[in-house]
C-alpha cells in the first residue's frame, strides 16, 4: 500500500532558511542544504522549498540551492515561490527539482497551469492553493482563494478552483489554510476534506500543524495523501522520525 | 580499463538526479550523460532512464538514433532501465491511444484501471505518486542488502505486464499486484525511481554499479 507522505517545508529567503509565522514574524534557522540533509536522514518522504525571496535578482540563489540539495539528498524535491513562466519551471527542473508548485501565477493566468502540464507533464506540476474560510457561523462552509500571503481575496471558490486546476492537469494540490497557517491549532479539516473529495489527484494538507496528532487527523479525518509542516520540524520540536512513528502507531501507513 | 557508466540522455526529462545518485555510489568511477551511440557502445554499463509519455519517448529515441545502441547495450552489458526506460523494453503501450515500443520483451504496458480501491476503501489515485513496497519474487544481486518490502518512490500511471512471468523480479501492490521490477541476464529494470528513493534506492544503484552478470 502506498504510504502517506510527510513533507517538511523550508521557506528560503535569498538562500537562507526562514519560517514565517502567519507570514509576518520570521526567524532565520540555517543552511538549506544542511537542513534538507537532516530531514532526509530523519526519513522525510519529500522536501518542499518555498522561495520567499522578494527581489528577482536573488532568484538565481534558489537555483543554486536546488542544485546543491539535489546533488546530495536523494528524495523528491518540490520548489515553489516565484514560478511565473515556463522558463522558471524549466530552470528548477534542470537544477534537480522533481516538482514545482505554482500559486499566484495560476490565479492570475489559469491557462499557465495547462501550458505547464502539457509541456512538462502533470507529475511535476503542483498547484498551491491558499484558502480562507469566508462563510459565517450559520452558513454552509465555504472557502475562497487568497493571494499575497492571505491578504487579498480573489472571489474564487476554493473547491471550484481545485477542480479546475485538476482539470488543467495539475498533478497535486498543495492546500494551505490561511486561517490556520502558523497557529499550531491543526489543519482546517473541513477544508481538507472538501478539496480531497472534489479532485481525483493527491492533496497535500498544510497550515496549522502544532502536534503529531494534527498530522494523523489530516490523513484520517481530512483524507490528505500527504501532510506538510514546517515549524514543528524546523525548530526540532519533533523529528520527522518521531512524527512517522506516532502516525504508524495511530494506524497511518508510513514509510519507516 | 573499464569504460564509464553511461546515463543515456534522449531528451526526456532532467537526468541530473539520476547521474548525481549514480555518481554518489560509483566510488569515483566516471559517470557520463550522453546521447552519443559511440559512448554508449564503449560504456562499462548503462543506465536508461526516462519520463514523460510513451509516444514522446519513442519519438525521442528515434530522433536521437538510439534504437540500435539501446538494443546492443541491453544485449551485452549491465543495463538498468528506470521508469519509462523500463516500459519501452516491452512491445506495446496503451498510452497515447496505443504506442509501439522497442519490443525486447513480449508484453504490454497497461494503464492502472482507475476503479481499484485501497484497504481503506478509498479510490486509488492515478498516477500512483509516492512510496510503495517492492517485494522481490526471486533472488538477484541487485536486491543485496535491501529488505524485502522496502519502500521505493514511484510516479506512474502505467505498469508493465510481461508475457513471460519469469521476467518478474519484484511486485508491488497498487490495486493489483504488478511487476515493479523485471530482470533477465544482464538487464534489470524498475518502475520506481531509485535516484529518489533515499537509502534503499542508493543501495540498489550501488549494487548495479558493482554487478557482474
Amino acid at each position: 500500500m502506498l504510504a502517506k507522505r510527510i513533507i517538511p517545508c523550508l521557506d528560503v529567503d535569498a538562500g537562507r532558511v526562514v519560517k514565517g509565522v502567519r507570514f509576518v514574524d520570521i526567524r532565520d534557522a540555517g543552511d538549506p542544504v544542511e537542513v534538507a540533509r537532516r530531514y532526509n536522514e530523519e526519513g522525510a518522504d519529500e522536501i518542499c522549498f518555498l522561495d520567499i525571496t522578494a527581489s528577482s535578482d536573488a532568484r538565481d540563489t534558489m537555483v543554486h540551492v536546488v542544485e546543491q540539495v539535489a546533488s546530495e539528498v536523494f528524495i523528491p524535491l518540490t520548489v515553489g515561490g516565484g514560478i511565473r513562466k515556463a522558463e522558471d519551471i524549466r530552470r528548477m527542473l534542470n537544477a534537480g527539482a522533481d516538482k514545482v508548485s505554482i500559486n499566484t501565477a495560476a490565479v492570475f493566468n489559469p491557462e499557465f497551469v495547462q501550458e505547464a502540464t502539457d509541456r512538462f507533464g502533470s507529475q511535476c506540476i503542483v498547484v498551491a492553493i491558499d484558502a480562507k474560510r469566508v462563510s459565517g457561523p450559520a452558513e454552509p462552509l465555504r472557502w475562497e482563494i487568497f493571494t499575497h500571503g492571505g491578504r487579498k481575496p480573489t472571489g474564487l471558490d476554493a473547491v471550484d478552483w481545485a477542480r479546475r486546476m485538476a482539470a488543467y492537469g495539475a498533478g497535486e494540490i498543495l492546500l494551505t489554510s490561511m486561517d490556520r497557517d502558523g497557529t499550531k491549532v491543526g489543519f482546517d479539516l473541513g477544508l481538507t476534506r472538501a478539496i480531497v473529495d472534489a479532485v481525483p489527484i493527491p492533496v497535500i494538507a498544510s497550515g496549522g500543524v502544532g502536534t503529531l496528532q494534527h498530522l494523523v487527523d489530516g490523513v484520517k479525518q481530512g483524507g490528505a495523501d500527504a501532510v506538510l509542516a514546517a515549524s514543528i520540524f524546523h525548530f526540532a520540536e519533533y523529528t520527522v522520525g518521531e512524527a512517522k512513528r506516532f502516525m504508524a502507531a495511530h494506524g497511518v501507513e508510513v514509510r519507516l | 580499463m573499464a569504460g564509464p557508466i553511461v546515463v543515456i540522455d534522449y531528451g526526456m526529462g532532467n537526468l541530473r538526479s539520476v547521474s548525481k545518485a549514480v555518481e554518489h555510489v560509483a566510488g569515483g568511477a566516471e559517470v557520463v550523460v550522453t546521447d552519443d551511440p559511440a559512448l554508449i557502445r564503449g560504456a562499462d554499463r548503462v543506465v536508461f532512464p526516462g519520463q514523460g509519455a510513451a509516444r514522446d519517448c519513442m519519438a525521442s529515441i528515434g530522433e536521437h538514433h538510439l534504437n540500435q545502441a539501446v538494443r546492443e547495450a541491453a544485449a551485452s552489458k549491465p543495463f538498468l532501465g528506470i521508469c519509462m526506460g523500463m516500459q519501452v523494453l516491452l512491445e506495446h503501450s496503451e498510452e497515447n491511444g496505443g504506442t509501439p515500443l522497442l519490443g525486447l520483451y513480449a508484453g504490454a504496458v497497461r494503464r492502472f484501471p482507475g476503479t481499484a480501491v485501497g484497504p481503506d476503501g478509498v479510490l486509488l489515485k492515478i498516477p500512483q505518486m509516492g512510496w510503495n513496497r517492492v517485494r522481490p519474487v526471486r533472488e538477484h544481486p541487485l536486491w543485496e542488502g535491501i529488505e524485502p518490502g522496502a519502500r521505493f518512490y514511484f510516479v506512474h500511471s502505467y505498469y508493465v505486464d510481461p508475457v513471460d512471468r519469469a521476467l518478474v523480479a519484484a511486485t508491488t501492490d497498487y490495486g493489483l499486484d504488478y511487476a515493479s521490477a523485471i530482470a533477465r541476464d544482464n538487464v534489470f529494470a524498475v518502475q520506481f525511481h531509485p535516484e529518489k528513493s533515499a537509502q534503499a534506492g542508493l543501495r540498489l544503484l550501488a549494487n548495479f554499479v558493482g554487478w557482474r552478470p
